[in-house]
């Protein structure tokens, strides 16, 4: 039996990134919001201690920051003539729990998407014909332009900090940064990284190569840094436990460093934690959402009513939230109609391990943001004409570890174990670096998300089923960059190569990216997207959903840094429904 | 610590103190914050075993001492107390897959694309497959255990299990195997508060210095070889010996 809480203004569903920085631009106006998030509270000197921090068992081997499968898990198949089986144990990706969600664990690499990217398909269209899509696509143009986001990347960048070089300013080309990248308003907030020793070579390999580093924007900082909130944040220090860690210096940008202390702060923000919102209440015409319902760590169901209800979840779990709740009709591949679960899509990874004679790489020195990266192969920055494929990648020397129960390397054709394995992993450790892809995922019919017909999460709802494979464009692109990779890594100095393809079905034990997109996409039609232009419901308009569920297709880069653009975008948007609320956008 | 601050903080919001949820955690106008507070894995010593049966961690021993044996570049898996620290990881949340989705059905017929499918438990899958080895070698060779093998024999039989190829009574020998091999690498790599990697044999190995936080000055110095000695949550061994600091 559910007990009925008093009226809230804005309840948010989950306390990451989006949820926080939402929470805080709404509460500063007056507004009551709440917002609940099923994992614990986490904070930097309480549960990132130093002397506690650096511990790769505890964190990135039994994963103790992640969401856990008991808690919710999906179950997966390649094809739809598969039948789906869970997750038991998170491999491929890892999503997060608690406040800062995966903006907590996250490596920080903070990218603009190209302008290319968001008209991928007429740009497509337009350079090479209708025919040169791959089959079974549903490739959409994005409802935005990369010009209308600038203002919004810019502003999230300056709320993280983030340490970049700019390659393009106001269309003025700037040595050394990504030549490729749209006009951007001004220079990164800080300077960028220092490079290692790999992205040393990396960088005058590429050079010479005629293509053109430059280092990676990244959330771990290079210098102090006080943010556009107020927040303050330390230099990063090279300690190598970033990525699936907390940071105990305060220089990961993360909500914990960058909202938390101002959200706080605010006498009309309430948060709850260890509350798990079941579903999205709507009234009985089914148009408009009344609030929500959750359950607390005790089992008790409370409904919490709100005039506007934010999702702001892990870009998988806003989808499920939208399927169970009934808002929008879920997508079926059968008929290519519905649009709920729909272009869901994921990241290629491929490159290449380089073996060195004689180098002392010390990858224990190394952050989740360290690299130097070419976009000459990336988007449409390249002629595709010969190639057969759509999209592109990212090339990548980075350094983020050297921790050894995950990262102890042997030349290709060493036994698993013994002397001799032991041997090669002591000489080997120190002279191995790799030259990686990270490349964009196209969107396909056949590839979508649904409820599983058989498994349930512990409160009874039916656990989310994911489709998906990587079609054979994408195989090829990967192949193509692995190539690209190899190269590069040869030219650095290497005696030996291995070049890791994208090979096989998509498998959910080995841990590849946790960049999952789509599902609950944005478009400029109600027939082919759940969200307009501002990340509203078209069915149920004071529902917003933010997150890479909102991504047609996915791009040769991370995430976050759209994620984030989004939101600000979003934001102004939701200012103006308040002030008028109903549909922004006729559908 | 943590239950003060949240009825503090649920009663500075009038509204929740009468009706608000009492499972829930409020967070309103101030941080959470416990300072100082943290929850540092409990520091594992050697001693009698938690979970290991005697004949068990005897096999165990035999087998780590196998996969990273003490050899010309130094001691293994043994001697960083490899048996230790999977034992107290299969006493503890690990060993009983908790926090993992174990809700059935489970497949009898998986695609290799969708993971661990089996029921069993690392407990389980230690105590039946050591048992089901223990059969098989005392079967096979005269009524010999695993550990009473010669290292010429055991390396043989490992390397079966690990391709799959013996066939234990009632156990798969490569689930054995792997979990084996993984646990052993975790333990020669973990920091020693889990009671393996005993004096950092595993991060010496390899030159992980392990806990030290900031390498600033290695990014500053590109290929050169770092001189400082591996340091643990703990600290490291020379501490307590009050060798130089």
């Amino acid at each position: 039996m559910s007990r009925r809480l008093p009226r809230k203004d804005v309840a948010v569903i989950g306390l990451g990134w989006t949820g926080s920085i939402l929470s805080y631009e709404l509460a500063r106006t007056g507004l009551d919001v709440v917002a609940i998030e099923r994992g614990p509270w986490r904070d930097t000197a309480t549960d990132f201690n130093i002397g506690t921090a650096p511990d790769e068992l505890r964190y990135a081997v039994r994963q103790e920051l992640f969401l856990r499968p008991q808690q919710e898990t999906q179950t997966t198949r390649n094809t739809l003539s598969q039948t789906a089986l869970p997750i038991r144990k998170y491999g491929s990706y890892l999503p997060g729990n608690g406040v800062g969600g995966g903006g907590l664990h996250w490596n920080g690499q903070t990218w603009r998407f190209l302008p290319d990217d968001f008209r991928i398909r007429s740009h497509t269209i337009e350079r090479y014909g209708a025919a040169f899509l791959p089959p079974d696509n549903t490739i959409q143009d994005w409802p935005i332009g990369y010009d209308e986001l600038e203002p919004y990347y810019d502003k999230f960048e300056y709320l993280l900090g983030i340490s970049g070089r700019a390659g393009n300013i106001g269309g003025r080309i700037q040595p050394g940064g990504n030549s490729f990248e749209g006009p951007r308003s001004r220079e990164y907030p800080t300077p960028p990284m220092t490079q290692g020793y790999a992205q040393t070579l990396f960088t005058k390999a590429a050079t010479d190569k005629g293509l053109h580093p430059f280092p990676r924007p990244s959330a771990n900082l290079s210098t102090a840094y006080t943010n556009s909130y107020g927040c303050r944040l330390g230099p990063c220090t090279y300690c190598g436990f970033c990525e699936w860690f907390g940071c105990a210096n305060y220089s990961k940008s993360t909500p914990q460093t960058c909202v938390l202390p101002v959200l706080v702060r605010e006498k009309s923000f309430e948060a709850r934690t260890e509350c798990e919102v079941t579903r999205v209440n709507l009234a009985k015409d089914g148009k408009t959402a009344t609030g929500v319902t959750y359950v607390d760590a005790q089992g008790q169901e409370w409904e919490q009513p709100a005039d506007l209800v934010l999702i702001c979840a892990y870009a998988l779990f806003n989808v499920r939230m939208l399927l169970i709740s009934g808002i929008g009709e879920p997508y079926d591949p059968a008929t290519n109609e519905g649009v709920v679960g729909r272009n869901y899509a994921y990241q290629t990874g491929s490159g290449s391990t380089a073996y060195f004679e004689d180098a002392l790489f010390n990858p224990f020195a190394g952050a989740g943001s360290l690299g130097v990266v070419v976009d000459d192969y990336n988007s449409d920055n390249f002629d595709h004409a010969k190639l057969g494929f759509v999209g592109g990648a990212s090339i990548i020397s980075a350094t983020s570890n050297g921790r050894p129960i995950n990262y102890h390397p042997t030349p290709p054709g060493t036994p698993a174990w013994g002397s001799a394995w032991k041997k090669a992993v002591a000489e080997t450790y120190q002279r191995v670096t790799t030259v990686s892809a990270m490349g964009s995922v196209m969107s396909y019919r056949g590839n979508y998300l649904d409820l599983d017909p058989t498994y349930k999460d512990p409160l009874g709802r039916p656990l989310m089923r994911i489709t998906f494979d990587y079609q054979e464009n994408e195989r090829k692109m990967a192949n193509f960059m692995a190539e690209r990779c190899d190269e590069i890594a040869r030219a650095m100095g290497a005696k030996q190569t291995s070049i890791n393809r994208l090979a096989g079905p998509w498998n959910v034990t080995r841990y590849q990216t946790t960049h999952n997109t789509g599902g609950a996409i944005m478009g400029n039609d109600a027939k082919t997207s759940v969200l307009n232009r501002y990340l509203q419901s078209w069915d149920v308009p004071n529902v917003f959903v933010q997150g890479a569920s909102a991504f047609p297709q996915n791009a040769g880069y991370n995430p976050t840094g759209t994620v984030g653009a989004l939101t600000y975008w979003s934001l102004d948007a939701i200012k103006a429904y308040l002030k008028s609320p109903g549909p922004l956008v006729r559908a | 610590m943590r239950h003060t601050t949240r009825r503090q903080l649920l009663s500075t919001t009038a509204l929740l103190a009468l009706t608000g949820p009492v499972g829930a955690r409020g967070v309103s106008e101030a941080l959470p914050r416990a300072p100082s507070a943290a929850f540092p894995p409990g520091r594992v010593t050697p001693g009698p075993y938690v979970f290991f049966l005697p004949e068990e961690a005897a096999a165990v021993d035999a087998i780590v001492a196998r996969l990273i044996p003490a050899d010309s570049m130094g001691p293994g898996a043994l001697e960083a107390g490899c048996t230790v620290f999977i034992d107290r990881q299969l006493a503890g949340p690990y060993g009983g897959h908790d926090g993992l989705y174990m809700e059935g059905p489970f497949s009898s017929d998986p695609l290799p694309s969708q993971g661990i499918q089996s029921p069993l438990t690392p407990r389980r899958q230690y105590r039946d497959g050591l048992a089901a080895l223990g059969t098989y070698c005392r079967a096979n060779f005269g009524g010999r255990d695993f550990a009473g093998l010669n290292p010429a024999e055991q390396d043989k039989l490992l390397s079966g299990m690990e391709k799959g190829e013996v066939a234990l009574p009632g156990f798969d020998s490569r689930m054995l195997f792997q979990a084996v091999h993984a646990n052993t690498m975790e333990g020669f790599f973990a920091d020693p508060i889990y009671g393996g990697n005993r004096d950092m044999i595993g991060w010496q190995l390899v030159g992980f210095p392990g806990a030290r936080y900031d390498y600033r000055d290695v990014i500053a110095n590109p290929d050169q070889p770092y001189k400082l000695p591996p340091i643990g949550l703990l600290g490291r061994p020379g501490w307590d010996r009050a060798e130089v600091p």
